[in-house]
């Protein structure tokens, strides 16, 4: 089978070594004054109103699905980062830093990540990380925890663009793993295409104590093949202009599946659904409508739809980390520089032991998502372990985004510094379903 | 490689310890509760076993094995810090109180293996130390202890009180802290290696306390007691920019033990409520809806987390001490954590397993007396939290106090 060829800018993240994202960040920083003007051309201007979505041609000839290995069981206790572990986190760092932490109040305000920014994130190779190589991408070994560490760094830039950037990931580390050839010819290809499609998974609906095992979008079984489904899914990040949506629904006869559903589907409509933060993410109300699912549509089995929403929250963990350093890593610096009282406040205990608690508690919501991760790498059973991280992340990441306010006082409350936007998109840790997994 | 999970080469220690622990700790642990300040004779011949443990040198485990070790060129490092971690979490599931009278594992055990010569530590080697540093009028202030050290010839003449002496009565060794100045603060403390029949060295009584009643508590005494100028650790020079350096990487050392004590308690709190919870009829399953469980469960599952990562911040102070990496800020993260999480867990557990919980037909409410210890000694939480504050926000002493 021939190899598919790939441009420079297509290679993968962490094999980014291989020019140390010198050349791509000097760009991106050159790239830098474009920015304002690229905003104007930015997502949704490229595409038709309503009618987002575009075809997909198959592009490859697989006899098999394109499988990723499993990492093997290691039997030391070990928290070192890998040589590419840690190219691939000081590159992505650096992409936050530069490009996507002073996109962040523009992109809240677009509701929408700049094109300059998604700019950056396809040249360092984001989509690409979960495509095997041998449709163009740049993976060979499964790993949830490269996406996490790089979910984490893209957070601590900015949580809602991270969450938008990651979305189409998501969907092609599920394509991977659960797609069958046909599915992964006529989609997972054109992730590692020089115009990767817009994705997400759609999981959450507009319900409270929503159950993501017990979708109400139901799909009913037809005479002719096939079912009719419809119902609600909430919150998803880039909906209304997706390309490529995975929806979990509970197929009559079957129980609930991920299903494959294409942008431009008929009887699938969208809309803008801003909520409290993360509204760079671009958050949309799906509604599904009658829309027919045919058999060849369903993503894997149902072990592969409960591992959707166990690596759907470590997602949510990762970036909640993310935000969470980003917020001590704000606030340490101004605690030390404010002066109340003839000293620095950080001089006192109420201050200082608050910030001593956000670091505990950030390390242990890292340690515990990396536990997680890592048994979900090694092909370890991650249920209890992705549960705990889950719970522990969504209150504690709350936690540290209420202090992270509470910190700055006044301050924290007004839009002149990002902690009251930390705190608005920490929320979603704790009721966030799909839109990104690992 | 990240991989945070129980190195398999500790598995069949870890397996030693639980032995112990089920065996020998529970059968006893309500008997010494009861019977406190009763010697625990079943623990003699434990000694052997543990003696063993530290053969091994710095692959042993043990409170002597501890140590920050040079870091290695050949990839990641698990040991002496890590076995004893984990040991000490299956011991301590069994009884921490039984645990800290465990011959031979004293802290001053610790702190002469981390600050000791070689002459003394051949010296000292199978010695039972305990650590006296706490006085009437000083705990957490420990440059402020007033036990004075005064040279004579080859000799140190000691005076003074101490309180708070874990194996005080047990033990043949007691590593002092004393001043030989008391007008040069911090840099003037040093310790001292006293032997327990030394004359001048008198225990005053022994302590009746909330929890860890089958360890011993004393109050020793010491008046013109007279040790050889080689029972000082360490350097006798007085510098006043080094000061307390030595004694408290003792601290580094042995604070992710006491958090692995709190792991192993707690631990042994939520595997008893759990029996207890299903008992009740209360299941507990992972995968399920994550608002529609009941309380009980929802309460067990937040404790699991809380402990869960407790222990992973244990794992790592003690993998950072083994391969070399200074771990200061991570060992009190782990202790506060630790610590908080230990009396949280067992309180809630006896909480949510009612008349059970609080009655001595069970020990649930034994180990929530016993947990309230490990956020006190060896640093209590706010010690850590200050540990912690000063090293995030680059803080001297002086500036946050």
């Amino acid at each position: 089978m021939p190899k598919r060829q790939r441009d420079l800018q297509g290679v993968g993240l962490a094999w980014l070594n291989r020019f140390a994202g010198s050349k791509t960040l000097e760009r991106l920083k050159l790239d830098k004054p474009a920015e304002q003007a690229l905003y104007q051309a930015s997502r949704t201007g490229f595409k038709v109103a309503g009618m987002a979505g575009r075809p997909f041609k198959v592009v490859k000839d697989l006899l098999s699905p394109a499988r990723l290995d499993e990492a093997r069981r290691y039997e030391l206790f070990d928290l070192s980062l890998t040589d590419d572990q840690t190219m691939l986190v000081e590159s992505v760092r650096r992409f936050a830093q530069e490009l996507i932490r002073p996109a962040s109040a523009d992109a809240e305000t677009h509701m929408e990540v700049s094109e300059a920014v998604w700019k950056g994130g396809f040249e360092l190779g984001l989509a690409l990380m979960a495509v095997p190589e041998i449709l163009g991408g740049a993976a060979t070994q499964r790993s949830p925890l490269n996406t996490a560490l790089t979910a984490e760094a893209l957070a601590w830039g900015d949580m809602g663009q991270a969450v938008a950037l990651l979305a189409p990931v998501g969907v092609a580390s599920a394509l991977t793993a659960w797609g069958n050839s046909a599915q992964q010819m006529q989609y997972l290809a054109s992730f590692a295409s020089d115009n990767p499609p817009d994705a997400a998974l759609a999981l959450l609906e507009p319900q409270a104590l929503f159950d993501p095992a017990r979708p109400a979008c139901r799909g009913a079984k037809q005479e002719a093949g096939g079912w009719r489904v419809s119902g609600e899914k909430s919150l998803v990040p880039l909906g209304y202009f997706a390309d490529l949506l995975l929806v979990g629904v509970d197929l009559e006869g079957l129980g609930p599946r991920l299903v494959i559903v294409q942008g431009n589907a008929p009887g699938l409509k969208t809309e803008r659904e801003p909520a409290m933060g993360l509204r760079a993410a671009s958050l949309s109300r799906v509604k599904l409508d009658e829309l027919v699912i045919e058999e060849t549509a369903i993503l894997g089995d149902a072990a592969a739809y409960s591992h959707a929403i166990a690596l759907s929250r470590l997602a949510w963990c990762a970036v909640a980390v993310g935000t969470a350093a980003a917020v001590l890593d704000y606030v340490i610096p101004y605690v030390n520089d404010r002066q109340a009282f003839g000293e620095p406040v950080s001089h006192r205990q109420g201050v200082a032991f608050t910030v001593a608690n956000m670091g505990i508690e950030l390390d242990a919501m890292r340690l515990m998502l990396w536990r997680a991760a890592a048994r979900a790498e090694q092909g370890q059973s991650f249920q209890r372990e992705a549960m705990l991280a889950q719970r522990y992340c969504a209150s504690k990441a709350m936690q540290i985004g209420s202090d992270g306010v509470q910190m700055l006082g006044g301050h924290g409350f007004i839009k002149e510094h990002p902690a009251e936007r930390w705190y608005r998109d920490l929320r979603a840790v704790g009721l966030m379903d799909g839109g990104i997994m690992l | 490689m990240i991989s945070p999970e129980e190195p398999k080469k500790f598995k069949l220690l870890v397996h030693q310890a639980q032995q112990v622990a089920a065996e020998i700790f529970r059968p006893n642990s309500r008997k010494y509760d009861r019977a406190e300040h009763e010697y625990p004779k079943e623990l003699d011949f434990l000694s052997a076993l543990m003696d063993g443990m530290n053969a091994g040198g710095s692959r042993g485990a043990g409170a002597a094995g501890l140590s920050r070790s040079v870091p290695s060129t050949q990839g990641t490092v698990n040991g002496a810090n890590m076995s004893t971690v984990l040991g000490l979490i299956e011991l301590c599931w069994g009884d921490v109180g039984l645990a800290l009278s465990l011959p031979r594992q004293g802290l001053g055990n610790s702190a002469i293996a981390a600050v000791a010569n070689e002459e003394q530590k051949k010296r000292l080697a199978g010695c039972w130390a305990a650590m006296a540093i706490t006085e009437p009028g000083c705990g957490s202030d420990s440059a402020a202890i007033r036990t004075t050290a005064r040279r004579e010839g080859d000799e140190y003449v000691l005076n003074g009180e101490k309180i708070f002496v874990t194996a005080g009565q047990r033990c043949d060794q007691v590593v002092v802290w004393a001043s030989l100045d008391l007008r040069k603060g911090r840099a003037a403390i040093k310790s001292f290696v006293v032997a327990k029949d030394n004359p001048g060295l008198k225990v005053l009584r022994l302590e009746h306390k909330l929890g860890i009643r089958s360890s011993d508590t004393a109050t020793l005494l010491l008046e013109n007691c007279r040790v050889p100028a080689e029972a000082l650790l360490g350097s006798p020079k007085i510098d006043t920019k080094q000061g307390f350096g030595g004694a408290m990487q003792t601290f580094d050392n042995t604070r992710p033990v006491v958090a692995a004590m709190g792991v192993g308690v707690a631990r042994a709190a939520l595997e008893r409520a759990r029996d207890l919870l299903e008992d009740a009829g209360m299941a507990l399953d992972y995968a399920a809806d994550r608002w529609r469980i009941p309380a009980a469960v929802a309460t067990y599952y937040e404790l699991e987390s809380e402990w869960e990562a407790a222990r992973l911040l244990t794992l790592r102070a003690a993998w950072m001490a083994d391969n070399g990496q200074p771990n200061s800020l991570q060992a009190s993260m782990a202790k506060a954590k630790a610590g908080r999480m230990a009396t949280q867990v067992t309180l809630q557990c006896a909480e949510l397993c009612g008349a059970l919980g609080y009655s001595e037909d069970e020990l649930l409410e034994k180990w929530a007396r016993d947990a309230k210890i490990l956020d006190i000694f060896e640093g209590t939480q706010q010690i850590q939290l200050l540990i912690v504050a000063r090293r995030l926000l680059g803080k001297s002493s002086a500036e946050l106090k």
